[in-house]
C-alpha cells in the first residue's frame, strides 16, 4: 500500500467543512462547560449542604464513565425518556455536561487554593461576598487554574472525535467516510492527527501567552 | 465626645469545637491608646483580636465599638440578638485590620491593593481613590513602589502596603495581628517604625505582638493573656516592673536570650 498524497487535495474541501463543525462544537462545549462548571462549583461551595451532596453524584457519575458511553446513551437512549435531539444538539449537550463535571472540579480546586487570609482581608475592608468573588477570588483563581484549564480544554477538543459515533458531521466522521469511500484510511487518519495536533498547539500557545501576561505578579521580576 | 471606650469587650467566650479558647474576656481599649496583647502561643490573643475584627464569631459575650454593639446586641433579658449585617458593616468600618501574613492581593499592584475598597466599597472615583492611596503609600514611605506587585516587594514593604490599605479607609481603630512575626529581624524595624508613627498620631491601636520591646516602649497598656484568660493588665511599667506576676516572669524568661529583657 502506498501513501497517496494526492488524496490530501481530494480530502481538503470536506475536511475544511468538518473542521468548522469540530471547532464550533469544541469552543461552544468548552465555554458552556466552563460556565456550568463554575455555577456547580459556586453552588457546592456557597450553597446549602444538601445541594453540595446533590451535585456530587452527577459530577462523579460523569467523571466515572466514558464519554463514548455517555454520548451514546444521550443520543440513542434519550428518545426513551422523551428527549429526541438531533446529533449536533446532542453532541453539544453531551460535551457541555461532560466538560461541566470536570471544569467544576477544577474550579473547586481553585477555591480551595486561595489563601483564606486573602478573603479575610477583603472582608475587613468591607467587600461583600459577590465583590470578593468578582474582585479577589476569580482573578486570583484564573491565574492559578490557567494551566489546568488549558489542559482540560485540549482534552475537550479530542473528545469531539467521539461525537462521530452519533454521526455528528465533524472531522473524524468526515475522514472516516472519506476513508471508506477511497479506501485510504492511513492517509486520512494521518491528516486527522495533524489537524487535531495543530489545533491543540494553537490552544496551548494561547494559554502560554495568557499565562505570561498574568504571571507577572506570581513570579517576581527581581 | 463621650467617655465610651473605643473597644469594649464583655464576658467574651469563644469555643472551637470542645476547646474553649477564650474563657470570658473583659477588656476596654481607650481612645487614642495603644494596647498590646501579649501571651504565649495558644493563649487566645489572636482569637480575641479576630473576634473584634469579626473574622470569628464569639459564642457568648458582647463587643462594642465606640459604644455601638458589633454583630450582636444585648436583648432585654441579656440574651444575644444578632444585628442586621448592614448595621454590622457600618460598625465594622471603624476598624482597620493588619495580618501576620500581610494578605495583600497578589493580582493587584500596591496601589491597586490600597485603591480597591475605596472604589468597590466606598464608590470613590478611581482618580480620587488613587490620589488618596498615593498619600497613604507615601505616609508609609512607599510612593516609589506603587506600581509594584506584592511578589516584587519585600515582606516589610508588603506589610507597610497592608497598613496603608487599612488606613486608606480612614478607620479610627487599628487592629494588628502579630504584624512582624513573619518578617526577618532587619525588616521588623521598618514596620514597627510605621506603627510607632501611627501611635504618635493618636490612632487607637490594639496590637497582638511578640515584640516585647515595642510593647514596653509604645504600649499605653499591656494585656497578658494565658490559656484564654486575661491574667494581668496595666501600664507597661506595672506589668513588666518588679514585683511582677509569676506567669509574666516565666513568659519573659523566654525572651531573655533574645536580648529583649534589656529594654525593660
Amino acid at each position: 500500500m502506498t501513501f497517496d498524497l494526492d488524496l490530501i487535495v481530494l480530502y481538503l474541501p470536506d475536511i475544511v467543512r468538518a473542521l468548522g463543525v469540530t471547532i464550533l462544537l469544541w469552543l461552544a462545549g468548552s465555554a458552556l462547560g466552563l460556565l456550568v462548571g463554575f455555577l456547580i462549583a459556586v453552588a457546592r461551595r456557597y450553597g446549602p449542604r444538601w445541594l453540595d451532596w446533590a451535585l456530587l453524584a452527577p459530577v462523579e457519575l460523569i467523571r466515572g464513565t466514558p464519554f463514548l458511553v455517555q454520548i451514546f446513551l444521550l443520543y440513542y437512549g434519550g428518545p426513551f425518556i422523551g428527549l429526541s435531539l438531533d446529533s449536533i444538539t446532542a453532541g453539544l449537550l453531551g460535551l457541555t455536561i461532560y466538560g461541566a463535571a470536570y471544569y467544576s472540579e477544577l474550579w473547586r480546586s481553585g477555591f480551595v487554593a486561595i489563601p483564606k487570609g486573602h478573603v479575610e482581608a477583603a472582608q475587613c475592608v468591607g467587600l461583600n461576598r459577590t465583590q470578593t468573588l468578582r474582585r479577589i477570588i476569580l482573578p486570583e483563581m484564573t491565574m492559578l487554574l490557567l494551566p489546568s484549564m488549558v489542559n482540560m480544554t485540549i482534552l475537550m477538543l479530542k473528545e469531539t472525535a467521539i461525537l462521530s459515533i452519533i454521526s455528528v458531521p465533524e472531522l473524524t466522521l468526515a475522514v472516516s467516510a472519506l476513508g471508506t469511500k477511497y479506501y485510504a484510511f492511513v492517509e486520512g487518519f494521518a491528516i486527522l492527527a495533524l489537524v487535531y495536533w495543530a489545533l491543540v498547539e494553537a490552544c496551548s500557545a494561547l494559554g502560554r501567552y495568557a499565562e505570561s501576561r498574568l504571571s507577572k505578579y506570581r513570579f517576581a521580576v527581581s | 465626645m463621650s467617655a465610651k471606650p473605643a473597644i469594649k469587650v464583655e464576658k467574651l467566650v469563644k469555643r472551637f469545637g470542645k476547646t474553649t479558647v477564650l474563657e470570658g474576656i473583659d477588656l476596654a481599649v481607650e481612645r487614642g491608646q495603644v494596647t498590646c496583647l501579649i501571651g504565649p502561643s495558644g493563649s487566645g490573643k489572636s482569637t480575641l483580636l479576630r473576634c473584634i475584627a469579626l473574622l470569628e464569631e464569639a459564642n457568648e459575650g458582647f463587643i462594642e465599638i465606640n459604644g455601638e454593639p458589633l454583630g450582636f446586641a444585648s436583648g432585654p433579658n441579656g440574651e444575644r440578638v444578632r444585628l442586621p449585617s448592614s448595621e454590622t458593616q457600618k460598625v465594622r468600618a471603624h476598624i482597620g485590620m493588619v495580618f501576620q501574613q500581610f494578605n495583600l492581593w497578589p493580582h493587584m499592584t500596591a496601589l491597586g491593593n490600597v485603591t480597591e475598597a475605596l472604589v468597590t466599597v466606598r464608590r470613590m472615583l478611581r482618580k480620587d481613590a488613587e490620589q488618596r492611596a498615593m498619600t497613604q503609600l507615601s505616609n508609609v514611605g512607599l510612593s516609589d513602589r506603587a506600581g509594584h506587585y506584592p511578589s516584587e516587594l519585600s515582606g516589610g514593604q508588603q506589610q507597610r502596603v497592608a497598613i496603608a490599605r487599612a488606613l486608606a479607609l480612614d478607620p479610627d481603630i487599628m487592629l494588628f495581628d502579630e504584624p512582624t512575626s513573619s518578617l526577618d529581624p532587619e525588616l521588623t524595624g521598618e514596620v514597627l517604625a510605621v506603627m510607632r508613627d501611627l501611635a504618635e498620631s493618636g490612632m487607637t491601636m490594639l496590637v497582638v505582638t511578640h515584640e516585647i520591646g515595642f510593647a514596653a516602649s509604645v504600649g499605653s497598656k499591656i494585656v497578658f493573656l494565658d490559656q484564654g484568660k486575661l491574667i494581668v493588665e496595666g501600664k507597661p511599667e506595672e506589668v513588666f516592673g518588679k514585683p511582677r506576676h509569676e506567669r509574666i516572669d516565666q513568659f519573659l524568661d523566654t525572651y531573655l536570650d533574645r536580648g529583649a529583657a534589656t529594654l525593660l
